[in-house]
């Protein structure tokens, strides 16, 4: 059997309202559990960048590359492993500001992963990491003991190492 | 592109759009929401002809028949909520066998968006997964280049279905009209580039074949490339196979051809699927009712593949060589690298399957010594009566198989069925479609009694427009299909697919329908020719053996080299 490995594939489309629905569309139609999914601008203007991560072997990552494209809108789509790309998560984490004094490991904590402090009040506080899921899920577990009042993280956002070629592309299309 | 504009509105637009893409004929059926354009269709019925079907899915099959044999975009027209949903099967099936049609929906007015207003429908959401494209549009002067966009991508490339949702405020309000055609889309590219060396690859692959297979799909006959098809393999001298949808592209009589693969195809091309060395797919997708089980598909042969749409490539089949692009172009070009040979050792092989074939299932069909008449009896009945040269529309199931199988072709374009989809209730109304599409030639509508119930609606709509089709039911009061593997797989527990049927001549006859039943075999040949020899419509009812099976038979999943003869 072949390995299922994580992938990161980013898809370059036109800017248009009906397309996350036809690219969600085409994992779900297979049973592809999406382990996250994030839509920017990308360098291009009106061509917007999905970033989707995907568990499966290569072998299918690859029909849903041909899947993908086959859309009208998409421009291009590429797939790369974890060594290929560049990428990172971001996390926020919400907390009674009370805990803040109440427990000094909590500093601790925040001054260890270098995290940004959002913003502080009488009530409340909230700190920010940027960085991979390993060391946001080591964060998650450190502050567990103290009460999170809240936790969200985004999906990945990934820039690969090797050239895209997007303008390029659009260029040869357009001649 | 006119510089010149003109201030109409967009219902208006809508019409002038079609004309401007050289659209004469339109299906649909009117309602609120697109009462603007239908207002305008009346000002223009000397230019675009609208057929009024009974059903919107009428509609949507009639579009297709019509683009099957005309090879012209097929066009549908329907209005919000039920009338787009309506149209969804038909789209559906479009877009699995590569259709193209134009879909216009009427939508609500766009500040009612959203808030369940009346026959509000998110016809977007519900048609993404089954159209190759679609778009609302929501303001006047969006709509001349939603309509050029759609006609080109409809028909560009692999072609399919795509859907304009329009709302009813940008029908009825201005803008200034000038249309220009659409030419390019900057994120699609229809046809991929030919890799000359890998058409070079290719034919290295099939100089060196000693038992080299064809099998061929619609492909061929999207791409127009009947004649270099058929070059290519008289100059190969491969024996050639077809899928459902590639029927018709090469003539059944051709030397070459060595008939149908797959579940119900025929007994050499599945046998020996599982021994050439080089098999060459062209325009076709290796769809699971043609390779059986793909662990067991071919597995000693290498695999050429020819095909407009590189997600095709290795999507079922592990191909060593891919050739995209266009059919016409890389058949062409593949030609002058094929070195003449002759297979006449190995393509006899098929003609010995053939003879058992004949012996065993074919001769039992075609000249039955049982009393109950057989579905080949009657298409070898057709193609007598057409001297092998009519329009077959086949609805699906037994009959449909059965069609496939026993009516013989000359001209490409001439076989229309619901393949991919397996749409029951598709061909009465696509063979009104097909009729218009090719007016000049016979078209006959093989229907079994099931699926003509599905969509028997629009005979009013052959009364209507008097169209000429020929309706032929195969009459065996089961849906046979279903039945034949309740029989096989299901210890013959028949649950509900016994029919009990009205009076088929009554009913045509209701619609002015000049109609026959036949149940004995002395009344059929005489009762087709009758029918053929008709001018206008004619309904002609079969009564078919109940219980007969199609074979040769590919259970599901098994290898096609098991195919099963009884």
């Amino acid at each position: 059997m072949e390995e299922k490995k994580l992938y990161t594939i980013s898809v370059y489309s036109e800017n248009n309202l009906g397309l996350l629905n036809r690219i969600s569309t085409i994992f779900v139609k297979r049973h592809i559990n999406i382990e996250s999914l994030t839509v920017s601008a990308s360098e291009i203007k009106d061509v917007s960048r999905f970033i989707v991560v995907v568990k499966m072997t290569e072998t299918a990552v690859k029909k849903i590359i041909g899947q993908l494209e086959k859309q009208v809108e998409v421009i291009k789509a590429y797939y790369h492993t974890d060594d290929e790309v560049i990428f990172t998560e971001n996390a926020m984490f919400k907390f009674k500001s009370d805990l803040l004094f109440e427990n000094p490991q909590i500093q601790n904590i925040i001054k260890e992963h270098s995290m940004n402090i959002i913003t502080v009040n009488r009530t409340f506080f909230v700190v920010e990491k940027t960085a991979r899921r390993p060391e946001i899920e080591a964060i998650y577990k450190a502050f567990e003991p103290f009460g999170i009042a809240q936790f969200v993280r985004s999906g990945r956002i990934a820039i690969s190492k090797e050239a895209m070629n997007i303008r390029k592309i659009l260029g040869e299309i357009v001649q | 592109m006119s510089t010149k504009t003109e201030r109409i509105i967009g219902a208006e637009a809508v019409v002038r759009s079609l004309l401007a893409e050289g659209v004469e004929i339109a299906y649909g059926y009117p309602g609120g929401a697109i009462m603007p354009i239908y207002d305008e269709l009346y000002k223009y019925q000397d230019k675009l002809h609208h057929v009024l079907t009974r059903h919107e899915q009428g509609a949507t099959h009639a579009a297709q028949g019509f683009a099957r044999t005309s090879g012209k975009v097929g066009v549908a027209l329907a209005t919000s909520g039920p009338g787009a949903t309506n149209l969804i099967t038909g789209i559906a099936d479009a877009q699995i066998d590569s259709t193209p049609m134009v879909c216009i929906t009427g939508q609500v007015a766009s500040h009612l968006l959203g808030t369940d207003a009346f026959q509000e429908t998110d016809v977007i959401s519900i048609s993404s997964p089954i159209t190759k494209w679609n778009v609302q549009v929501t303001k006047a002067e969006d709509i001349p280049g939603a309509i050029a966009k759609a006609f080109y991508i409809a028909k560009s490339g692999r072609p399919g279905p795509v859907l304009i949702d329009i709302t009813k405020d940008a029908q009825l309000s201005e803008l200034d009209y000038s249309y220009e055609k659409c030419t390019n889309v900057r994120s699609y590219q229809p046809v991929p580039t030919t890799d000359i060396e890998k058409v070079k690859e290719a034919a290295t692959l099939i100089n060196a074949a000693k038992k080299p297979m064809i099998v061929f799909g619609q492909g061929v006959i999207l791409g127009g490339a009947e004649q270099e098809f058929k070059a290519f393999i008289e100059k190969s001298g491969i024996p050639s196979a077809w899928t459902v949808l590639g029927l018709s592209a090469l003539a059944t009589n051709h030397p070459l051809n060595v008939g149908m693969v797959g579940m119900h195809g025929h007994y050499g091309p599945n046998k020996l699927t599982n021994e050439c060395d080089v098999l060459i797919a062209v325009g076709m997708r290796f769809d699971d009712r043609v390779t059986g089980d793909l662990s067991k598909y071919a597995k000693q042969a290498k695999v050429v593949h020819f095909d407009i749409d590189p997600a095709e490539i290795d999507k079922n089949v592990k191909t060593d060589v891919a050739v995209l692009g266009d059919s016409k172009d890389t058949l062409g070009k593949i030609l002058e690298f094929i070195e003449e040979k002759d297979h006449s050792a190995w393509l006899q092989q098929f003609r010995d399957f053939d003879k058992i074939e004949f012996e065993k299932v074919i001769n039992g069909q075609l000249n039955p010594t049982k009393e109950g008449l057989t579905m080949g009896e009657v298409l070898q009945g057709i193609n007598k009566a057409t001297n092998d040269d009519a329009v077959i529309v086949s609805d699906v199931g037994q009959h449909q198989m059965m069609a496939v199988r026993y009516a013989n072709f000359t001209h490409t374009r001439s076989n229309v069925t619901s393949g991919g989809l397996g749409t029951m209730g598709f061909a009465l109304p696509a063979s009104i479609g097909a009729k218009m599409g090719a007016p000049d030639r016979h078209v006959v509508a093989i229907i079994g009694d099931g699926g003509y119930q599905m969509t028997c609606q629009e005979l009013g709509t052959i009364l209507q427009t008097g169209t000429a089709v020929k309706i032929v039911v195969l009459n065996n009061e089961f849906l046979g299909m279903v039945r034949q593997w309740q029989q096989l797989f299901f210890d013959r527990r028949y649950a509900s697919t016994e029919m009990t049927n009205p009076d088929f001549v009554k009913l045509a006859e209701a619609y002015s329908i000049p109609a026959k039943k036949v149940s004995a075999r002395g009344d059929l040949q005489g009762a087709i020719d009758e029918m053929i020899a008709c001018k206008t419509s004619y309904f002609l009812e079969v009564m078919v053996e109940k219980e007969d099976n199609v074979f040769p038979m590919v259970p599901t999943g098994a290898s096609v080299s098991d195919v099963r003869l009884e």
